[in-house]
């Protein structure tokens, strides 16, 4: 069986808010380095900047990549992590409730994050980065396999 | 004891106040401490006379307050069983409704403070599952007879038995001779560290003399005063510590019973759990470093519980102890009665390859797993090995974790969560194969096990 994996949104989604937040960045250290030390050292803050941009672009690129889930016939697997793999499974009967949340960036980008919750605090079962209705789709089903399955504590 | 004893009609639904005495169970100790604390002085004469008068109102203010307060609690609180949910209504201004589903009930306690004792009262606690509010169902106080009729009912119930059963009797199982417990609880790793700045103080103390008239030896003297003034600070907080672990855990004695383990202990501080069968999340076997020379153990139980609202003191208290301390013999036995066919120790067959030294080379000697059908025994610790046993039917999750390191030497952790929030299920340093097949064959035994016990 295939991982599933987040929405190519997700990706668009995190690479705009970087590209913005790099720029606005740029700008700053660009304006500050030409006040303290001319135009060379306008040149070297933006290019610091750019650099920083990109080597942070092939991470996130790599987190983004690392996501994954799986439905399974008795559980949800969830993978995640570029230098640290995680990998979670949670039976269905599990499962005490399902969480659907969107901050700001996300509903601009109409993605939410599922998020799955046991008795146990350690469990950390996330899918972030799914189109809304894909989000409700899978919470709706999640709950309702979770009903089927559902065992005592 | 039924429902039907004229002691406690609140059994049987109809809305009833705690005991009388409660508002004075509650205040007593703390009174008690505020009097001794400012009335002691007054009265010795420590103080201008004009002063003694003016505490002596504060400490008659405070007590009118705190007895005011207790005895408003007390009017505004009110209790009942009716069906299988026990509810509690109370608070002045804030209202608060607590309703407590007794199918999830995990552990009912009977705690009986010194005050409460010599007044003939007990508190009732429901330990229950679930999330929401972050309370335990708290009854305080009860005459001691009601508290065992509601612990007996509440257990019935949570069995799903009628409400009137009996409560059964406890065969006696194991009792923790109160010299060893004493003895137990003075040997902690917090003493060597103790010596070792004694040590450093005898050092200090014999080098200064050498250059007394210099700054050097001066600094050297004051450092070992303060020293040894940390010391003793040091010392009496251990004492103390002994002094509440022997209190807590004292004429401990552990009986089964058809519902239930029953645990009672304390010396001052009588409490009586009981942690119905089927409810234990995890056990945990520890032997620490000073123990191990008289081959001692301590023996834990671990139940579903909500995240702990209060301070460590308090969630200390609710750790449940099959054994503050006990013989390997015992320990085993012990285990063998909550866990059947799980070991207490782990041999090294259940080692992780020997590449995870270089991870873990303080734990490596340690490390070790094994399982079963239905349980799950993993053992981990650098100075002292923790047996932790998870029943694989009430695991929660399976989580697998590799770092960089850890990848580059192919291996991974693998961790299993239970309900109990205290202990989790850890397999270190695993072969990465290994761990991968590890967690379908833990998730499908544990889906069995779920099937077998439902």
């Amino acid at each position: 069986m295939e991982y599933r994996r987040p929405s190519p949104r997700m990706w668009i989604a995190r690479q705009t808010v970087l590209g913005l937040s790099s720029l606005l960045l740029a700008a700053i250290v660009g304006t500050a380095g030409v006040i303290l030390w001319g135009g060379r050292g306008g040149l070297i803050g933006i290019g610091v900047c750019l650099a920083l941009a990109a080597a942070t672009w092939f991470v996130e690129r790599g987190r983004y990549r690392s996501w994954g889930y799986l439905e399974r016939d008795e559980d949800l697997v969830v993978r995640r992590g570029l230098v640290f793999h995680r990998l979670t499974v949670v039976p269905f009967g599990r499962m005490q409730f399902v969480d659907v949340t969107a901050g700001p960036v996300d509903r601009l980008f109409d993605l939410a994050t599922v998020q799955l919750h046991t008795a146990a605090a350690a469990t950390d079962a996330r899918i972030p980065g799914l189109r809304s209705a894909d989000a409700a789709q899978l919470r709706d089903r999640l709950a309702a396999l979770g009903e089927a399955r559902t065992s005592g504590i | 004891m039924g429902a039907a004893s004229p002691q406690a009609p609140a059994l049987a639904g109809t809305w009833c106040r705690l005991h009388p005495l409660s508002p004075l169970a509650r205040v007593g100790i703390s009174l008690g401490v505020i009097v001794a604390a400012v009335g002691i002085p007054t009265v010795s004469g420590g103080q201008a006379s004009s002063g003694g008068l003016g505490d002596l109102i504060v400490v008659v203010a405070v007590a009118l307050l705190a007895m005011g307060t207790a005895v408003v609690s007390w009017l505004v609180t009110r209790w009942r069983v009716v069906g299988d949910e026990l509810q509690i209504d109370t608070g002045l201004i804030y209202r608060q409704s607590l309703r407590f589903p007794l199918r999830r009930v995990q552990a009912v306690d009977i705690v009986a403070p010194l005050t409460a004792r010599l007044l003939g009262l007990a508190e009732v606690r429901v330990i229950s599952a679930g999330t929401g509010h972050h309370q335990h169902g708290r009854l305080a106080y009860l005459s001691n007879q009601d508290a065992a009729a509601v612990r007996a009912q509440l257990l019935a119930l949570a069995h799903g038995l009628a409400a009137e059963t009996p409560e059964p009797p406890a065969l006696p199982l194991f009792r923790v001779d109160n010299g060893r417990l004493i003895a137990a609880s003075l040997l902690r790793g917090a003493w060597l560290v103790v010596l070792v700045l004694v040590a450093v103080v005898v050092i200090l103390a014999a080098v200064s003399p050498a250059g007394a008239g210099t700054a050097a030896g001066r600094g050297g003297t004051e450092a070992a005063a303060s020293l040894l003034s940390g010391i003793v600070t040091g010392v009496l907080a251990l004492g103390l510590d002994v002094a509440r672990s022997v209190n807590g855990d004292f004429d401990f004695t552990i009986g089964e019973a058809p519902d239930g383990l029953r645990l009672r202990r304390g010396l001052l501080q009588k409490r009586h759990e009981t942690i119905p069968y089927g409810r234990v999340q995890a056990v945990r076997l520890i032997q620490p470093l000073l123990w191990r020379p008289f081959g001692w153990a301590r023996v834990e139980l671990d139940v579903a519980r909500q995240p702990e609202a209060r301070g460590q003191g308090e969630a200390r208290q609710l750790a449940h102890l099959l054994a503050p301390v006990a013989t390997m013999e015992q320990a085993r036995w012990l285990i063998g009665r909550v866990a059947p066919g799980a070991p207490a120790t782990l041999t090294r067959s259940g080692a992780p390859p020997r590449r995870a030294l270089v991870r873990a080379p303080l734990m490596y000697h340690y490390l070790s797993i094994w399982h079963d059908q239905r349980w799950l025994v993993t053992q981990t610790g650098r100075v002292r090995p923790a047996t932790v046993i998870v029943p694989l039917e009430k695991v929660q999750s399976i989580r697998l974790s590799s770092g960089p390191l850890l990848r580059l030497l192919r291996l991974a952790n693998l961790r299993v969560d239970t309900a109990g929030r205290r202990w989790v299920g850890e397999a270190l340093c695993r072969d990465q194969a290994e761990a991968a097949a590890l967690v379908d064959q833990l998730s499908e035994l544990a889906r069995r096990a779920r099937r077998l016990s439902w």
